[in-house]
């Protein structure tokens, strides 16, 4: 199996399911393109998470980083939630695949924009949802367009085919470096 | 629990005959087929017969039949080496945009040569219009590669269409028959293409064995250089216990077509009216009719196909969302989008593909462990409250 036992366990029992209709906070994070969404709902009371409620789209392991982050982040102080990290996250669930860190490690983010959200409704301002904008690499998936392999971190080198990717100046496609020009839209990528 | 495997176009069980016929050449017969001692000509005589057994599966001269080691490699074979073959006549290539990974990224390293590349689309149904081929066809065009069918969607391609009007260009045409041969009749004088893909690990043959069709008189290059093994267009040790099992898993197919299509047929079609009934937003992928008998997918909308595949796997029940390669990938599968799905729906690709110990019980066994499925992955599924949310306003 591709995942720990731990993974498994918060796949097939995620704890904390759901939509708070009342909530004091809500964040949403992903996009289909990478294949996972996450929204997180909060209730604070106290400066602390009184409740916290999740819905994912996703594959196993989103579905268990957003099971794991309310559970981690549940009754503890906004100051503690934030100091929830994506990578914590995945250690606690005793690590991810590789090429699952990029994609659907996005639990903590996710909690992070709840809380964000309720300290701007505190502070009254006039709250727009952010539009929801895809990422740069949205475009390609987040994966090495030579490859398919997935991209980890910073996409600029991917470790399974080892093609050395940049970002096309011109389109913005991921694109070999060691090329000329750029295989989308034949930009020149020679550069000082 | 229940075992129940229906990822054929995964990888089909080993027929036991086909076993047993591989066994000596893993034992006795271990004899380098070069080798001009009793030993070597034993497994000589092994291959051969193989050679016969898959050329008269899809009506070819044995002489056409090349071995190879999987079908990404008789793919990158095909399109490489016949596009290199022409290379100073010609130099654009023509694809269907659904092909397997192993010919549009051979298509792109010959880009690199200064090939170049026209991709054509796919309908709905994710079917290639003949037209839009003649449309993409130049005087420079040196090949045409599309699939006979779909192993992610099941969609037949009209082949014989196209090859038709590659001729009368004098062009040559590839089909990657992978998920076709041994499930489906092929012929390959009828198709009337020029070379064809195929492997043992679709019809129950063994893994790491596979074939290219050449008709003669083609021109191909050789694909691994060295001795004059297969005529010398693709040297290197043969790998005689897997062409063996080849051989042995074309005649049983030869013989059992009929039986198997008919019967799988029936279950699959079963399959394809009630699950959607059980699930609701659940829609078939490929073409309704013009599909592999064995082959039904779906997408299952406001959820995601691995969630789906982890949890059948708990009851036992074998699947693939996606092809093989595209479930590991991360990346929503380009067959799907080529057809017009978008991004959200693709993900919830689901394929069941039966193998020949398939029953009635099975498919109930399915049928009733499914809806439970989707109905907790839904509950947790952002969009699907939308769905709801906006379904009651």
């Amino acid at each position: 199996m591709m995942y720990s036992d731990k993974v498994m366990d918060h796949f097939q029992n995620p704890r904390n399911v759901g939509v708070i209709k009342d909530a004091d906070g809500v964040g949403e994070v992903g996009n289909p393109v990478c294949g996972d969404m996450m929204a997180f709902y909060i209730k604070v009371k106290d400066n602390r998470l009184a409740d916290i409620k999740f819905q994912t789209f996703g594959c196993g392991a989103a579905i268990a980083v957003s099971s794991m982050v309310s559970e981690m982040a549940m009754g503890k102080t906004l100051q503690e939630a934030k100091q929830i990290t994506n990578e914590t996250v995945a250690e606690e669930l005793g690590g991810l695949p590789k090429n699952k860190l990029h994609c659907s490690n996005l639990g903590a983010d996710a909690l992070h924009k709840a809380i964000e959200d309720f300290e701007n409704k505190q502070k009254g301002k006039e709250v727009k949802p952010a539009p929801q904008v895809a990422p740069a690499h949205a475009e390609e998936g987040c994966c090495c367009p030579y490859c398919e392999g997935a991209l980890e971190d910073l996409e600029d080198y991917c470790t399974k085919c080892q093609v050395e990717l940049e970002e096309c100046p011109e389109c913005g496609k991921l694109t070999n470096k060691a090329d000329e020009k750029c295989s989308h839209c034949g930009a020149s990528l020679a550069t000082v | 629990m229940r075992n129940v495997y229906l990822d054929h176009i995964a990888a089909t069980p080993l027929h036991p005959l086909v076993l047993e016929a591989m066994l000596p050449y893993l034992k006795e017969n271990f004899g380098n087929p070069q080798s001009l001692h009793s030993a070597g000509q034993k497994a000589l005589v092994g291959i051969e017969e193989a050679r016969e057994k898959v050329a008269s599966l899809i009506h070819a001269d044995p002489a056409e039949i090349l071995f190879t080691s999987c079908a990404s490699e008789s793919n990158n074979f095909a399109v490489k080496g016949l596009a290199l073959a022409q290379r100073e006549k010609k130099n654009h290539l023509v694809l269907s945009a659904v092909e397997h990974q192993s010919v549009l990224h051979s298509a792109k390293n010959l880009e690199k040569l200064g090939f170049k590349t026209t991709l054509v689309p796919v309908d709905k149904y994710g079917l290639i219009d003949p037209e839009d081929v003649r449309k993409a066809l130049t005087k420079e065009t040196a090949l045409v590669s599309v699939m006979l069918a779909s192993s992610e969607v099941g969609t037949i391609e009209p082949v014989r269409e196209i090859a038709l009007l590659c001729r009368g260009q004098n062009v040559l045409i590839h089909t990657d028959a992978v998920a076709a041969v041994g499930s489906i009749p092929v012929d390959v004088k009828e198709l009337g293409v020029d070379v064809l893909s195929l492997a043992a690990d679709q019809f129950y043959g063994p893994k790491g064995s596979a074939a290219l069709f050449l008709r003669k008189g083609t021109r191909i290059i050789p694909f691994i250089d060295g001795g004059i093994q297969e005529g010398g267009r693709r040297a290197g040790t043969e790998n005689v216990a897997g062409i063996v099992g080849l051989g042995r898993a074309a005649e049983i197919a030869r013989e059992e077509l009929q039986k198997r299509m008919g019967k799988l047929r029936l279950l699959r079609d079963r399959l394809m009216t009630e699950l959607p009934q059980k699930v609701d937003h659940t829609f078939l992928t490929g073409h309704p009719e013009k599909r592999l008998p064995h082959h039904a997918s779906f997408a299952v909308e406001f959820i995601e196909g691995e969630g789906m595949l982890l949890f059948l796997d708990m009851k036992g029940i074998s699947v693939s969302s996606g092809s093989a390669c595209t479930s590991r990938a991360l990346k929503a599968s380009h067959v799907l989008l080529a057809m017009g799905l978008d991004h959200a729906l693709a993900q919830g690709s689901l394929v069941f593909s039966l193998i020949e110990e398939t029953s009635g019980a099975d498919i109930d066994y399915l049928l009733g462990e499914f809806p439970p499925i989707i109905d907790r992955l839904r509950k947790m599924s952002p969009l699907y409250t939308k769905y709801l949310e906006e379904k009651g306003k």
